[in-house]
Formats: C-alpha cells, sequence, structure tokens
C-alpha cells in the first residue's frame, strides 16, 4: 500500500510540503481538501514519483517508488492528472485502451475492460466519437475511464490518485462520478481524490485530510475534520455544520 | 473527424500497391520512356533471370543504372521523412510539427554550403570525383551537429524539456540560415548555383554508393519506431501521463531525436531539402486512419514513400527534357493541400 514518511517537497526553490505521514488503506476513499496553493497537487506529485522529495520517502508496498520498474508501477498505481491535453483525434474507446498499455492482457479483454470503465463514468454514449469533439466535462470522465481500465478490476494492491475528478463536471455527474469512484474503491483500491466541494467530500470520502501551507491540519474521519474551527482556521471561512437530514454525514453551509 | 478507416488492412493494402504503382512508374518513365513491361522484364535481368527481346539490354543499363537507385533513393528519403515527421509530432505532441523543428535540416543545409562554398573557394585539393561524397557526408555531420547541441540545449535538471528544445531549434535555424547566407555570398556564381539548387532537393543524384547510408537509417528508423508505437501513443497525452502509464519518457525522448536526426540526416544528405513530406504524410494519414501509431507509423512508411516517388515522376517529366528540382514540386503540391486540409477542420 501507499505510504508517505516525513515527506517534504521542494518546488522552484520553495518548500510546498513538509512533515507529511499518511497511508493510503484498501478501499478507502481519502478526500485531500484546502485552498489554493495548499500543496494538494504537489502531494500528489509526489505521491506518484513526479516530484521527488526532499526529505521522506514514498513507499509501494514497503519499496520505494523509484525502485519500481515502471510498467510494474503502472499496473499498481494509476494518477489522473488536472487537466490532460491531447490534441489527436483519438476516439473516445482508444483513450481509454491507453490504461491498458502497461499490460499484456489480450486485445479482447482489454475491449470488454474498456467497455467496463466507460460504463462506470458514465461515458457508454460516447464510445465511437472523435477525443477532440467532446465537452470538458466529458473528457475528464474519459479520462477517468481511462485510469479505471489502466487498474480494472480494482484490488486491495492497487492505488489510484485523482486531481479534482469532478472540477468541470456538472451536478448530476460530480455526485455520479464520486459515487463511480466509491465503487470502485469498493474492489479493494486505495483511492486519493483532491476535492474542493466540502459537500461532495463529507458524503463520499472515508477519511479527510485537510491541508494548509504545505502541512497537514486534521487527518480523519469527515465528523471530525469538517467542524467550524479547523475549516475557519484552514479557509478562512466562516461555516455552520449541520447534520444531512437524509444521510447524517456532515452539511457545511457558509454563514 | 468521421472518416477513420474501420479496417487497417484495406488500408496499409492499398497504400502498399500505391507504393508498387509509384515504383513501377519511377522505373518507366523520364526523358526516355520505357514500356511498363520492359521496366519489370529488366528488373528480372538485373536480379540474375536470363531474358533477351528488343531493347531489353538498354532497358537493363537505364534501370540498373539510373531509375532504380533513384526510385530506391526516392523510397527511402520519403518514407524516412514521414516517419521523422510522425515521430516529431509525437514528441512536440503536436499535428503541426516537422523535423526541421529540432535543427537537423538547418544544419544539414549549413554542412552542405560549408562543402559547397569552402570547396570552391579552398577545396582545389578534392577530387571532382568525390566531391558529392564530401558534400553528403558534410550535410549529415552538419545536421548531426545542430541536432546534438539543440538537444544539450533543452536538458536540464536531467530533464528534456521540449519547449526549450523548440525555441533553441528555431534560434540555432536562424543562426545556421545567417552563416548559409554569408556564405552564399561569398560564393562564386558557379557554387551559389549549386547550393540553390541543393537546397532545392533532388533524386538527380541517385547511385548506389550514396544509396547505401541512407537505407541503413531508414531500416533503423522503420525497425524501431514501430516498436514504441504504444509509447508514443501514451506520449500524446503527456509526459507524466505517460510516466504514470509506466513508460521511460525520458529514454523515449532521446531516441526519438537520434532516430529523426539520423533518418533526416541521411535524408537530407542524399537528397538535398524535401519540405513538407515529413508534415504534410502524417496529417493526411491521420485524416484516413485515426491517430494511433500502430497503424499511422507503417501507414505514414508507404505513403511517404509514394508521395515522393510521385512528386519526382512530376519533377523529371513536366518540364523534360529538363529537370525540376523536387523541393519546388512538393512545395508546389503540399503547400496548397495543407492550407487546404487546414481550413477543412481542426485536426
Amino acid at each position: 500500500m501507499l505510504q508517505a514518511e516525513r515527506l517534504a517537497v521542494q518546488r522552484g526553490g520553495r518548500r510546498v510540503l513538509s512533515g507529511i505521514d499518511l497511508e493510503l488503506r484498501p478501499g478507502e476513499l481519502l478526500g485531500v481538501l484546502g485552498p489554493n496553493g495548499a500543496g494538494k497537487s504537489s502531494l500528489l506529485a509526489a505521491l506518484c514519483g513526479e516530484l521527488r522529495p526532499l526529505e521522506g520517502q514514498v513507499r509501494l508496498d514497503g519499496r520505494p517508488l523509484a525502485g519500481w520498474p515502471g510498467p510494474e508501477r503502472a499496473r499498481r498505481l494509476a494518477v489522473l492528472p488536472q487537466s490532460p491535453a491531447l490534441e489527436f483525434a483519438f476516439r473516445v474507446e482508444e483513450v481509454v485502451g491507453f490504461g491498458r498499455l502497461p499490460h499484456a492482457s489480450g486485445r479482447r479483454r482489454d475491449a470488454e475492460i474498456v467497455a467496463r470503465a466507460l460504463a462506470a463514468a458514465d461515458a457508454t454514449h460516447l464510445a465511437g466519437r472523435s477525443y477532440l469533439t467532446l465537452s470538458g466535462g466529458e473528457r475528464q470522465r474519459v479520462h477517468l475511464a481511462r485510469v479505471m481500465a489502466q487498474l480494472w478490476p480494482g484490488g486491495a494492491q492497487q492505488v489510484l490518485l485523482l486531481d479534482e475528478p469532478t472540477s468541470m463536471l456538472d451536478p448530476l455527474h460530480q455526485h455520479s462520478i464520486l459515487q463511480a469512484v466509491r465503487e470502485f474503491a469498493g474492489q479493494g483500491t486505495a483511492v486519493l481524490a483532491i476535492l474542493h466541494d466540502l459537500n461532495l467530500a463529507a458524503r463520499y470520502c472515508d477519511r479527510l485530510l485537510l491541508l494548509a501551507e504545505g502541512c497537514m491540519q486534521a487527518l480523519g474521519c469527515p465528523e471530525e475534520v469538517l467542524r467550524a474551527g479547523p475549516l475557519k482556521a484552514v479557509f478562512g471561512l466562516d461555516v455552520l455544520v449541520q447534520r444531512h437530514p437524509e444521510r447524517g454525514h456532515p452539511l457545511i453551509v457558509a454563514r | 473527424m468521421s472518416a477513420f478507416v474501420r479496417r487497417p488492412r484495406v488500408l496499409l493494402i492499398a497504400l502498399t500497391l500505391l507504393l508498387l504503382l509509384a515504383f513501377w512508374l519511377s522505373l518507366a518513365l523520364g526523358p526516355l520512356r520505357l514500356p511498363l513491361v520492359d521496366s519489370l522484364l529488366a528488373l528480372l535481368r538485373l536480379a540474375g533471370v536470363p531474358l533477351s527481346g528488343a531493347g531489353l539490354e538498354q532497358a537493363e543499363l537505364i534501370v540498373g543504372q539510373i531509375r532504380l537507385p533513384r526510385a530506391l533513393l526516392g523510397l527511402a528519403v520519403g518514407s524516412v521523412l514521414a516517419l521523422s515527421g510522425v515521430a516529431m509530432q509525437a514528441l512536440f505532441r503536436n499535428p503541426l510539427a516537422d523535423p526541421g523543428l529540432i535543427g537537423v535540416s538547418s544544419g544539414a543545409a549549413l554542412g552542405a554550403a560549408l562543402a559547397i562554398v569552402g570547396g570552391s573557394l579552398f577545396g582545389a585539393g578534392v577530387p571532382p570525383e568525390e566531391s558529392p561524397y564530401l558534400l553528403s557526408a558534410s550535410a549529415f555531420a552538419g545536421g548531426l551537429a545542430v541536432t546534438a547541441l539543440v538537444y544539450r540545449l533543452g536538458r536540464r535538471d536531467g530533464q528534456t524539456r521540449v519547449a526549450t528544445m523548440l525555441l533553441a531549434g528555431l534560434a540555432l535555424s536562424a543562426l545556421a540560415g545567417a552563416a548559409i547566407g554569408l556564405f552564399g555570398y561569398l560564393a562564386d556564381d558557379a557554387a551559389l548555383r549549386r547550393l540553390t539548387f541543393w537546397n532545392l532537393g533532388s533524386l538527380s543524384g541517385a547511385s548506389y554508393a550514396r544509396l547505401w547510408p541512407l537505407l541503413l537509417a531508414t531500416l533503423g528508423v522503420a525497425l524501431w519506431l514501430p516498436r514504441r508505437a504504444g509509447a508514443l501513443n501514451a506520449l500524446l497525452l503527456g509526459e507524466s501521463e505517460a510516466r504514470h502509464l509506466g513508460f521511460e519518457v525520458e529514454r523515449l525522448k532521446r531516441e526519438l531525436v537520434l532516430c529523426t536526426a539520423l533518418g533526416v540526416g541521411a535524408a537530407v544528405a542524399a537528397a538535398g531539402l524535401v519540405g513538407f513530406v515529413g508534415l504534410l504524410v502524417p496529417h493526411l494519414l491521420r485524416l484516413l486512419c485515426g491517430p494511433d501509431h500502430r497503424l499511422l507509423l507503417p501507414a505514414a512508411m508507404l505513403g511517404g514513400a509514394s508521395l515522393l516517388l510521385f512528386a519526382d515522376l512530376l519533377a523529371r517529366l513536366l518540364l523534360a527534357p529538363a529537370e525540376l528540382p523536387l523541393g519546388i514540386v512538393t512545395a508546389l503540391l503540399g503547400a496548397p493541400f495543407f492550407l487546404w486540409l487546414l481550413r477543412r477542420e481542426p485536426l
């Protein structure tokens, strides 16, 4: 499983993360919250090996990330970046099929997985279209299908890192996509997602990490983290925290 | 973008037939027109099949000495330019990238100018029959040297930055252009004329001796690039995305630059500057078969070779018995077609 120990990261000569101790747990959806510039994306980049840590290290299964051969690591760890730029007219199922590149599971099995991943991301109807004709939200769902296909069907050995997977989605799809991610985590995969919407985080995440100025401010279940005090300290926002009338999770309203 | 070919095999077979036709016509047509059948029979005779017939000996001579090396040269130049175009478009993740971007063409032009003008100014010692080889070697070395410099300038902290490389390529190309201009200023009329024609490209200097290095380079590129088709697909998503998919992106970029430098360097050394093939062919084929490199690479190879052979046919037939420089034909055909593509739909 993915583990960060005393992680510190520098970017452009500036320390953007320090003292991060974090373990992703199988089957769990961990939400990362924090204001702009808090180090959320840096954390994700460090967790997947894109940024070299200044101190501490990231281990996958107890082995430092750098020690993993590329394809083997790719079968265990998938990353959804914030805004993938693809300027070529691939068909949607080809883009999702890229998730199968680290595998040698055969064309038929790959096609089946691509279809299932598309269905999971509610993007089946996009199959056959050129990627370039899709809207921002549709592209985001296609890339989510791609990273799910990379780990499909998901299991306790695997890790999925998502950078703002709902940033371009309409309200319905913000819910249906996070529900899909939850179900994917239900197969055993450890999922970390950077989120901005506190209520979405409250509803779908098992644990939340509150990040500010590169440091961990709170880590725990939504009820522990989403309290008026810490939220005011981190976001500078006065909020009321109530209980969701039907589901019981915290409901955050700006005052 | 609707008309992706659903049956890739059909496209590859069609392109192969097109290439065979282009090759056949290249053997038969020219200032002296051979009957189509004779050009094939001459090829068989060259291969050692004992055939005899009226005019076959002459046909064998023309095909063997002139047209076969020329057709092979065109085939190699066209396919390696198109393949390098695909490689550069993947490296820069931009369908408008051209093999010239990393400085290989302008470096080769500089090398050629050095050989031509330098040869005419100081090179009394080089026997005239060896000067084409000196020119090729100098062009090849110039292409490699400038590309190596562009690559070095793009490296920082153990990473190759393609945006920096692009800018370095532009700057060094401008510098090479200035140097070539200076050589042109210093050159006498004969050298200036050679320089001008070399810059426009031509297959007319074809000989087996000049063919081998290019055939080897082309074979290397043609065998190596398709093995990286999956990695090239992933690279189009972005460098980090390709790394997340398990590919060694730094090595891949290094290999792509090396491949293009060798392939385009050898092509330019053998045939001068032939524009538009590396840009146009991949573009056109993406319209037909989509951007998947597993299909695009073999298609570009076949398509590039066919286009170059047809362009060369026009070059030698339009003003026969005189010959147009090949680069003029590819630009005349390529530029309007490219504009039409641009206007037609965003790629």
